[in-house]
């Protein structure tokens, strides 16, 4: 069963065309890099298989549920790590995990776990996240992914304003939830590491796919 | 394509020279032919302009929020599109309104403006959120967002109205307002006749004007959509092999 | 549903309260704007005492307008409103939890500057349960219609301008109610306000209703 499928999908963000026209299809268990220059269309066809944007033409599912009609459903299976961390600065680590635990209707027990495996258990948890630098926020945000298990992972630049150890820790959650049969869609700049991870590059450029290779690991 | 150059049609026409032809009937007879009051002396003659703008004016407002409803619940886009037409007519009228309205009070009642009127003060309050809704219509952004944004502070606007209206009226119960001048019949004849005649003048103004007001929008909309097709275009052309310095990294 | 109006209130009142951007910065702003009020009258007493109601409730209006910026600027600034979506919670739990959080904070304000007009204006109470009423379904509907506006002009660069521009007119029947419940609970002017409170109460169910529908749309399309 195919986790994405996108026809012809035509996104716009106000009346920019960010996506022009993108034909897709990701199967279980893939673990896909998404590449291209900056203004491309990355983050945007991330945006769109998370079910936040709607399609202006074209047709589309992500995990079985229709692009145009459920992507309600859509929104609450898969896991995104955006541009936005989604935290609120006032609140600390621990009340943030927990609070979308809560709301996204998943088991609070997974938060201590999920804030160990990202390393922002011991001294942190108790700080604001406002005191928190960049890199620790963004652990944070994973770590909010992690707790979701989601079926489909949608991590844009997971690795960017990490530590070295940050982008092993990366690294490693994705060949774990790719173990666990989840699918993988990434986008970074951190070419190198990612060909090891990836099982697919796809290439975007002028909200279109112009390169799309397969490798055989 | 045919190129257009402007909103006129056979019917905007025809609906403009009667406005005309109207205008002039109306002033002759406002002028000339219906009655001074007893009491009002000259200044009844206020009512061919003030009762014709502001029934237009209820009739507008009612019309925007049926088209933000239309919007809500099934994103009809000539909908969309009719609600913010009849906003913005329906906002001129309503200045016209008030405007007239207190023009008229200064010899009848004495004053330019009384806290104590239940409609002056209601319509006061829809001329406000009415420019809400024109701000919000301006506000920028998708199209489909602005429109539901400007659909939501329709309706609610819709929704609060008689609230407003029951809560002005207990305020106040010295409302200085005749109850209605067009039923409680003490109007002489010329002026009840002058007085329809307003009605219709000002409602083929208010129709002429809100078909070339939605023309405007839909054309502008139009243009953007063909705009879509031709920014699609050059979107992709972003892809092809060469057009980016940054292609041959990957 | 309940439980997630139970969960978004709570996250809204720890924020503030960890903030503490009413305890320092509304409530001096609201007594402020009572003193201001005393200076315009020129300490008149006839004037100040027959205008208390009046003032008080404009005031009250104002620090609505303060604390939905409050509430909505939590939700926008990284972006939380999308990862409300994501996370699937109901709109209207959504819309219900954060209205009333700034209910609460409003009563807060409200008993504070109660405290205020005695003090300052000389009034006193007259009626302890239709004041307590007035104030409890007066911030509903503030609130209310406040959320719901809020999370309509959310995500737009002129934000900060257009709220009031929207909020004030819509508010104009909570001013004109309340401010006629607090004459009588106050014994400024003889009126009946325990009927005001009937339309104060039809305006907070008008804007509750409408709230709860609309705010799905609004998160979804903005």
């Amino acid at each position: 069963m195919s986790i994405i499928r996108l026809q012809a999908a035509v996104a716009l963000i106000g009346r920019f065309p960010a996506l022009a026209g993108i034909d897709l299809e990701v199967g279980e268990g893939e673990v896909v890099l998404v590449q291209g220059p900056n203004g491309a269309g990355k983050s945007t066809l991330l945006r769109l298989c998370a079910g936040l944007m709607r399609l202006e033409s074209g047709e589309g599912t992500v995990l079985g549920h229709d692009l145009a009609t459920e992507r309600p459903s859509i929104r609450r299976s898969v896991g995104l790590l955006g541009h936005d961390t989604a935290l609120y600065d006032d609140l600390t680590v621990r009340e943030n995990l927990d609070f979308w635990a809560r709301a996204s209707r998943v088991d609070e027990a997974a938060v201590t776990p999920a804030m160990e495996r990202l390393g922002v258990a011991d001294r942190l948890h108790d700080v604001p996240v406002a005191l928190l630098s960049a890199g620790q926020r963004r652990r944070v945000a994973l770590a909010a992914v992690v707790v979701r298990r989601p079926r489909l992972w949608l991590l844009d630049e997971p690795h960017a304003g990490l530590d070295p150890s940050g982008r092993d820790l990366v690294d490693q959650l994705v060949v774990d939830a790719a173990a666990a049969g989840a699918t993988v869609l990434l986008s970074s700049h951190e070419v190198d590491r990612t060909l090891e991870l990836a099982t697919r590059r796809i290439t975007v450029a002028g909200g279109t796919i112009t390169g799309d290779v397969t490798d055989a690991r | 394509m045919q190129e257009i150059n402007h909103t006129g049609s056979r019917t905007t026409r025809l609906l403009g020279a009667a406005v005309i032809v109207g205008l002039v009937a109306l002033v002759l007879l406002g002028w000339f032919v219906a009655p001074e009051d007893d009491d009002q002396q000259d200044a009844v003659r206020m009512i061919f302009v003030h009762v014709p703008s502001a029934i237009w004016t209820y009739i507008a407002f009612v019309t925007t929020a049926i088209g933000s409803v239309m919007w809500l619940v099934r994103r009809s886009v000539w909908w969309d599109t009719v609600a913010a037409a009849a906003a913005e007519i329906g906002v001129l009228f309503c200045g016209l309104t008030l405007f007239t309205g207190s023009v008229w009070g200064r010899p009848t009642w004495n004053t330019y403006w009384d806290w104590g009127d239940v409609r002056l003060v209601t319509t006061l309050i829809l001329f406000l959120m009415m420019i809400g809704y024109l701000s919000v219509r301006s506000l920028g952004g998708p199209e489909s967002a602005t429109a539901t944004r400007a659909a939501i502070v329709g309706v609610m606007a819709a929704a609060i109205l008689p609230i407003v209206n029951r809560s002005v009226e207990w305020w106040e119960n010295n409302t200085l307002h005749q109850k209605s001048s067009l039923t409680d019949g003490n109007l002489e004849d010329m002026t009840l006749f002058t007085l329809v005649v307003g009605l219709i003048v000002w409602g083929l103004f208010f129709w002429w004007a809100i078909l070339h007001r939605f023309r405007i929008a839909w054309l502008e909309r139009e243009i953007r959509s063909s705009d879509l097709d031709r920014a699609l275009v050059e979107r992709r052309a972003e892809g092809e092999p060469g057009a980016s310095p940054l292609e041959e990294r990957v | 549903m309940l439980a997630d109006i139970r969960l978004v209130a709570a996250k809204d009142l720890r924020i503030e309260w960890r903030s503490r951007v009413t305890l320092s910065q509304v409530v001096p702003f609201a007594l402020l704007v009572l003193v201001l009020f005393g200076f315009a009258l020129d300490a008149n007493r006839p004037v100040l005492d027959a205008a208390t109601s009046g003032l008080y409730w404009v005031t009250v209006l104002f620090v609505g307008v303060m604390s939905v910026q409050r509430a909505t600027a939590i939700e926008t600034t990284d972006g939380a409103r999308r990862a409300l979506l994501l996370a699937g919670v109901e709109p209207a739990a959504v819309f219900l939890g954060k209205a009333v959080a700034v209910a609460l904070q409003l009563l807060f304000v409200e008993v504070v500057l109660v405290g205020g007009v005695i003090v300052l204006f000389d009034a006193s109470i007259e009626s302890l349960p239709l004041l307590t009423a007035t104030c409890l379904v007066a911030s509903v509907g503030i609130a209310a219609a406040g959320t719901l506006l809020g999370a309509l002009v959310a995500g737009v660069r002129a934000r900060e301008t257009v709220l009031p521009i929207l909020l004030l007119p819509v508010l104009a029947p909570v001013l004109i109610g309340a401010t006629r419940a607090f004459d009588d609970a106050l014994g400024t002017v003889a009126v009946d306000g325990w009927a005001w409170l009937g339309l104060l109460a039809g305006f907070g169910a008008i804007n509750t209703v409408l709230g709860a529908l609309a705010y799905g749309v609004l998160l979804e399309e903005t």
